[in-house]
């Protein structure tokens, strides 16, 4: 092996019962560069990746890493630690009932002179671990008493803190919002340069141009090519990696519509929730797109699940199509025409062992109510509707969710509320870990629902795709909504908003 | 934009466990009260159920091992049964005491092991091994002898002598009615109770191997994913489970001084209760072992409580500990729903 790469594969191909997940893909790391791996949902990369951690059994190919002679065959996370690569995988994988602290060190404990563990020294060193990346929590605390976000950081922070020659790092960025990202991207460029070799998934091609030195391509479970980032501008790899080429940022148009004398879809007086949201009014017109622009943790989510009954408002009133209506929970909603995707599809979407099927019709069944069950065609006929309509990648409608990539894993459940047919649609974080072509569908739905005159409450971390999209944008900042932005949205005028200008 | 947290926070697992702790003080309280003239106030009531239960202590501070990574183990009391029974029978055949100790924890460490394997490395559930190894435990109980056989003193002397063996305490004695000074006494059986309880309780706190078996409980998948060795760590908790059991069997054969087959019947249930009561969550990843002692007391004190009375009929203390899970468990949901709620 040429002594500038630090871990080669070549030849690897994967078989999943009925799909074939890779085929004859290779990969070459180097010392001290930051790789993209890029590929549309389903390409193969989080399949890559776990074959080289030892997590799939790959049926053909082989792997070499710098310091071992010959190739290797990891059997488990632990062998592929103890070969030096250390991973963050797609799905965060920490235990929630353990404090952050543990959460670092479990499996590597320091211990004392008896063999017990050092309590004192690790959670001292843990302290120091996420001061360091700046990130101010407590890590004696359970890590479940903490956001998505932050678990996110430590299951990253947990990566880096072992000695480690290659740093793999499965769409790590997905649930973190910009002051994060950067966080992270300092640590990488420091990792860089000590010398370790580090793997990138994302789905934000600002942050592949951003971060990485070079790129290698996945298209259904193919290697299509490796490139230094120069000779791969952003047309480009979209092209690579979908196989055709697409202006993904130009074939959105929304309509300009005035909705002052629109009727009333939506309309919160004073709503709140305590500890989470503080009193705000909210009225969103039928046929409108409203963004919510704000940091994590400032009560973007919050809001939307005040409305949504999944937290009952504390105080305020709530009119639905001009009606007053009282929300207690998520179901209340529901008949009242409401639906939300929530932004914790793990905790509070995907249901594993179900098919993608069953996934879909689910929310729909729940509000038909138990005893009107939808006959095996009708679920069959929507289930084939909405895997097109968002093009999910799946074997067929009856395979299990958890068999999907997953992007897909998301794509279902942006569909199963789709299904339900909601009047009011609040979206908090579609697109999330969702590829560049689907993210762009995602966005014309949008506004193609829009346009049937449906009305959307639209969060997300990507300002731009909420201004391509949203007619009107409100502000949320420490759980409170600071203002409204209507006419000439602009990322810098939403930005400086929620930085704490004027709004 | 996280808010530093500046208080010291209690998670709610050390609020459950005061709440155990308060409910055994409130409970024994109202004994003290209630039956004051009838003796319970003093402490030897304290210490008999401490020897009633030595045994007991040491099979739930196994089940809680086993509950943590979210399994479960039925086969404690059937186990028992067959321990009691071979150390009666194998005495009885002449074997000392010492040799048929050491036979039986090497019992259990092996029927353990078989367990653990079955559970871990071939992923079979929990309940359907552990109830085979319930049948089983009892079905070898019968096999072996099925009239009660008790344990004399021409048996074994030693035996007898650790049985009847009085520890003497310094301090907290009465005078009875008689004017006779009577020192409060453990028999040998607690202190090993005792002994285990704080072995496992350093296991639980301080060790890599009691660490993982909260990983595992609370989420196999990110466990294996963070490189431990899931299938290795289920199976030693399995062992540990009916090693503690034989432990417990041995202390349990010391109060009875028997084998019979019925022995034992429905102790799975007082282990399993025990542990929940001390905040031992069924779903794996949330307890401890200080938990599950109070658990043990509890129950220990509600039969002492109905012993006392004398006029209660003796399902009553059943009932009592039916309230008492009740109880715990909306208890515990309660927290689940405020914690659900603060995450936010
Ligand atoms: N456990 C599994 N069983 C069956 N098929 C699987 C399994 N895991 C993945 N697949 C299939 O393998 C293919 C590649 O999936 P993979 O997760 O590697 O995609 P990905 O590139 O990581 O996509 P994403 O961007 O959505 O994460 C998909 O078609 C998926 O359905
Ligand atoms: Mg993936």
């Amino acid at each position: 092996m040429e002594n500038n790469v630090v871990l080669r594969a070549r030849g690897i191909s994967m078989t999943f019962p009925g799909v074939k997940a890779l085929d004859n893909v290779q990969l070459t790391l180097r010392k001290g560069e930051i790789h993209a791996l890029m590929g549309e949902n389903g390409a193969g990369k989080s399949t890559l990746i776990k074959c080289l951690t030892g997590i799939n059994d790959f049926e053909a190919g082989e792997i070499h890493i710098d310091g071992i002679n010959g190739t290797i065959k990891n059997h488990s996370t632990r062998d592929a630690q103890n070969v030096g690569i250390s991973t963050v995988y797609q799905e965060v994988n920490l235990c929630p009932n353990l404090s952050v602290a543990e959460n670092l060190f479990i499996g590597r404990e320091p211990l004392t002179k008896l063999h017990t563990i050092d309590r004192k020294s690790y959670n001292s060193r843990s302290q120091k671990i996420m001061d360091e990346l700046g990130i101010s929590v407590d890590v004696t605390q359970n890590l479940e008493n903490y956001s998505l976000a932050i678990q996110q950081m430590v299951a990253i922070a947990r990566a880096v803190d072992m000695e480690c020659k290659v740093l793999i790092l499965d769409e790590p960025t997905s649930s973190l919002d910009d002051e994060e990202v950067e966080k992270l991207f300092k640590l990488m460029r420091k990792l860089k340069e000590k010398g370790v070799g580090i793997l990138f998934v994302t789905h934000f091609l600002e942050q592949v141009y951003a971060v990485c030195d070079r790129i290698t391509v996945l298209r259904n479970g193919t290697f299509v090519g490796e490139y230094p980032i120069s000779e791969l501008p952003r047309v480009k790899l979209v092209a690579a990696m979908m196989g055709k080429y697409l202006n993904d940022l130009e074939s959105i148009h929304k309509e300009n519509k005035d909705f002052t004398n629109a009727p009333m879809e939506i309309s919160a007086k004073g709503l709140s929730h305590t500890g989470t949201v503080k009193p705000f009014d909210l009225d969103i017109h039928k046929g409108e797109v409203v963004g919510v622009a704000g940091l994590l943790g400032s009560g973007r989510s919050e809001l939307a699940r005040a409305i949504y009954g999944a937290d009952k408002a504390n105080t305020g009133t709530l009119e639905v199509d001009g009606k007053p209506v009282k929300i207690n929970q998520p179901i209340d909603a529901m008949n009242k025409g409401m639906g939300m995707l929530p932004d914790d599809r793990k905790a509070e979407g995907i249901i594993a062992d179900l098919s993608v099927r069953e996934n879909i019709i689910l929310a729909l069944q729940a509000k038909r109510g138990m005893f009107k069950l939808l006959s095996r065609a009708k679920q069959e006929e929507i289930a084939d509707r909405y895997i097109d309509l968002v093009q999910i990648k799946t074997a067929s409608r009856e395979t299990l969710i958890k068999q999907l990539s997953g992007g897909n894993q998301q794509k279902v459940i942006l569909a199963r509320w789709l299904a339900t047919d909601p009047d009011f649609l609040i979206l908090d974080e579609p697109t999330r870990g969702i590829d560049i072509g689907t993210k762009s569908e995602i966005q014309k739905l949008i506004i193609k629902l829009a346009g049937e005159g449906k009305s959307v409450l639209f969060i997300s971390s990507e300002i731009e795709e909420m201004l391509r999209t949203s007619n009107r944008m409100i502000i949320m900042r420490d759980g409170e909504k600071v203002g409204e932005l209507d006419r000439e949205l602009s990322q810098e005028g939403v930005m400086h908003a929620i930085a704490g200008g004027e709004g | 934009m996280d808010k530093a947290k500046t208080k010291k926070q209690y998670n709610s697992n050390t609020i459950l466990l005061f709440i155990t702790i308060a409910l055994f003080i409130v409970l024994y309280a109202g004994g003290c009260v209630a039956y004051g003239s009838k003796g319970f106030t003093h402490f030897q009531t304290f210490l008999n159920i401490l020897i009633t239960n030595a045994g007991l202590i040491c099979v739930t501070c196994g089940m809680t091992c086993v509950m943590l990574t979210g399994g479960i183990d039925i086969s404690v009391g059937a186990l028992i049964a067959m321990d009691c029974m071979l150390l009666a029978v194998g005495m009885k055949n002449g074997m000392g005491a010492v040799p048929m100790i050491i036979i039986i924890l090497l019992i259990g460490a092996v029927f353990g092991i078989f367990q653990g394997f079955l559970v871990g490395y071939l992923e079979i559930q929990p309940f359907i091994v552990s109830m085979a190894g319930m049948f089983f435990c009892r079905g070898m109980t019968a096999v072996i002898c099925t009239d009660q056989v008790s344990i004399t003193q021409e048996i074994s002397p030693t035996f007898y002598a650790w049985a009847n063996a009085k520890i003497v305490l310094p301090f907290g004695g009465y005078t009875n009615n008689k004017g006779k000074y009577m020192a409060p006494y453990v028999r040998p059986a607690v202190i090993v109770a005792l002994l285990v309880l704080v072995v496992i309780f350093i296991l639980l706190r301080y060790t890599k191997f009691g660490r993982s078996l909260y990983a595992v409980g609370g989420s196999e998948q990110s466990a294996a994913m963070m490189g431990l060795n899931v299938k290795m760590i289920k199976m030693k908790a399995y062992m540990l489970s009916s090693f503690l059991c034989s432990i417990g069997g041995i202390c349990y054969c010391l109060n009875t001084m028997a084998g019979s087959v019925s022995q034992a019947t429905g102790l799975e249930m007082d282990a399993i209760s025990s542990a929940v009561i001390g905040g031992t969550l069924l779903t794996g990843g949330v307890g401890n072992v200080i938990g599950s002692f109070f658990g043990v007391l509890i129950n220990g004190t509600i039969s002492s409580i109905v012993k006392t009375n004398g006029k209660l009929a003796s399902s009553w203390p059943n009932i009592l500990t039916a309230m008492l899970l009740f109880i715990f468990i909306v208890i515990q949901s309660i927290f689940a729903a405020i914690r659900e709620r603060k995450k936010a």
